[in-house]
């Protein structure tokens, strides 16, 4: 029933879409990074526009599901004049914006946690709201959401299997192109698994790791 | 060419007034302090202690009236209506002024020179090494520069609260304000604190103090205001101030004060006896 050597043929195509899902999804999570910080520091800001519009943008990002918005990114805004998007730009565009919706809710509870003491010392030195957000919130925030996040970060390399539907071999594609080629999905699909495991345990590992750390710090 | 030095006080406030909705919490308020001055704001709990040191360095937006810095308008554009000032321009007018708080507030995820030296590197684009030697003078100034290194968690309050006071010296400020400096310390950590000021008023800086402290007060203000119900009611030096009699709520505030320490009085009377 289990044909190891015919399996071992077809590892270096599935090393390389591991590639590809590493590649989208890290970089997915970076961007989504950068979004989340500057969405939750709008849903939080003294402006009521603003603050809306970060609700908004949650609300969108958030509402609708990461296939719908992959498959309207990569066809239909070129429709709408926007250039042609390649499949990874896509991807990483997709990811990104959800990833970035999630993680603004996740450090929303973060930033609120920040005594307001703290940045009103901070304002009094003079430091830039530039400086206040990436010195003083950022860090803090992260710290005590860290869990979250990095739940948030291990959905999102799950989730990355979705970006197959704009034409990207990542890994779970090409198990399943390799499975339909040798006939041996069981044996494949393990393997398969065996990947995401690989990722995302030593990432689970390294957030307990560091959470340990930063909590003696701060206790 | 002469240079003629204009007196004009470190700090003044002309017709201060605040409200919060519909509560108005300070009316009227007009103080000058001078240069090297020490005043000691004190008054009961809810009289508006905090919200006027904070209207000093425009942490409140007052509504009325002006507070001048070093002879600059704080926050506001002159004029009315009133329209804030640009940031920078708040910046550049406050940067004159340090705060110290009662929570400290420290930034708990840097080092103790990490919080010293991080508005030096940002704000005034020191290189870090420089910083670095700045930043350890300032603690040496507390007596905490072999604590450089550790977090804020790490240290008592008394500790925390000198880390603060090194943080706002460290940008070389000429006023320094302090909302209830000791409050939140133990009592055996108060002192510790308390030397360091007493310190700072002796090498000449300006400082506005709300404080509980009675005894520092006394030893160290210039000037001692008390304020009740948003309204500056007695002013002047401490010896006249602790002995005006014609001021009801003043001589009620202070013998609270009276009351409290009464017990040592009849302990060494006993103990005498
Ligand atoms: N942010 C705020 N919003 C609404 N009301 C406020 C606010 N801050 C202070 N107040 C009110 O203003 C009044 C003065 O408060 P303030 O904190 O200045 O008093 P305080 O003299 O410092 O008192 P304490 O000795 O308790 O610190 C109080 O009635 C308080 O309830
Ligand atoms: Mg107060």
């Amino acid at each position: 029933m289990f044909d190891w050597p015919t399996l071992v043929e077809s590892l270096p195509l599935l090393a390389k879409s591991l590639l590809v899902t590493l590649e989208s999804s890290l970089a997915g999570l970076g961007i989504g990074f950068v979004i989340g910080v500057l969405v939750c520091s709008l849903r939080l800001s003294l402006h009521p526009l603003w603050r809306r519009l970060g609700g908004a943008y949650i609300f969108v990002f958030r509402g609708i599901p990461l296939l719908v918005q992959l498959l309207f990114i990569y066809y239909f805004l070129p429709r709408i004049g926007l250039p042609n998007v390649s499949p990874l730009a896509a991807a990483i565009t997709g990811l990104s914006l959800a990833a970035g919706a999630y993680i603004a809710e996740i450090l929303r509870g973060g930033f609120l946690a920040i005594p307001e003491g703290q940045l009103e010392a901070a304002h009094m030195l003079g430091l830039s709201p530039l400086d206040v957000l990436v010195r003083i919130q950022v860090p803090q925030a992260v710290r005590l959401t860290l869990p979250a996040l990095i739940n948030e970060m291990i959905l999102l390399i799950k989730a990355s299997s979705l970006i197959s539907v704009v034409g990207l071999a990542e890994l779970t594609r090409t198990a399943q192109n390799i499975a339909a080629s040798n006939y041996l999905f069981l044996q494949t699909y393990l393997v398969l698994a065996l990947f995401y495991c690989l990722i995302n345990i030593p990432l689970a590992c390294a957030g307990g790791l560091l959470e340990r750390r930063l909590k003696r710090r701060l206790a | 060419m002469t240079v003629t030095k204009t007196h004009r006080p470190a700090l003044a406030l002309r017709g201060v007034g605040k409200r919060f909705g519909s509560n108005q919490v300070l009316h009227n308020i007009d103080l000058e302090v001078q240069s090297s001055e020490v005043v000691c704001l004190i008054g009961p709990s809810g009289s508006g202690k905090s919200t006027l040191l904070r209207s000093m360095a425009f942490l409140e937006e007052y509504d009325d009236g002006e507070v001048f810095i070093e002879g600059q308008l704080l926050g506001w554009e002159p004029g009315l209506p009133r329209k804030r000032t640009s940031r920078a321009h708040l910046n550049k007018v406050r940067s004159t002024i340090g705060m110290v708080f009662q929570q400290f507030n420290l930034w708990p995820h840097m080092s103790v020179l990490g919080n010293v030296t991080e508005a030096l590197i940002r704000v005034r684009r020191i290189a870090s090494g420089e910083a670095r030697q700045r930043g350890l003078a300032m603690l040496e100034k507390v007596g905490l520069a072999h604590k450089a290194d550790a977090y804020p968690a790490q240290l008592s309050g008394g500790q925390q609260q000198r880390v603060a006071i090194a943080r706002a010296l460290a940008m070389e400020p000429h006023i320094m304000l302090f909302d209830e400096p000791t409050s939140a310390l133990d009592p055996e950590l108060v002192g510790e604190v308390l030397h360091v000021m007493k310190q700072l008023a002796a090498d000449g800086m300006t400082m506005v103090v709300v404080t509980h402290e009675m005894g520092f007060a006394a030893q160290v203000a210039d000037t001692v205001v008390f304020l009740d119900q948003g309204q500056i009611v007695a002013r002047g030096s401490p010896q006249k101030l602790f002995h005006m009699t014609q001021h009801p709520r003043l001589q009620q505030f202070l013998q609270n004060y009276l009351d409290r320490n009464a017990f040592w009085q009849d302990m060494k009377e006993e103990a005498t006896a």
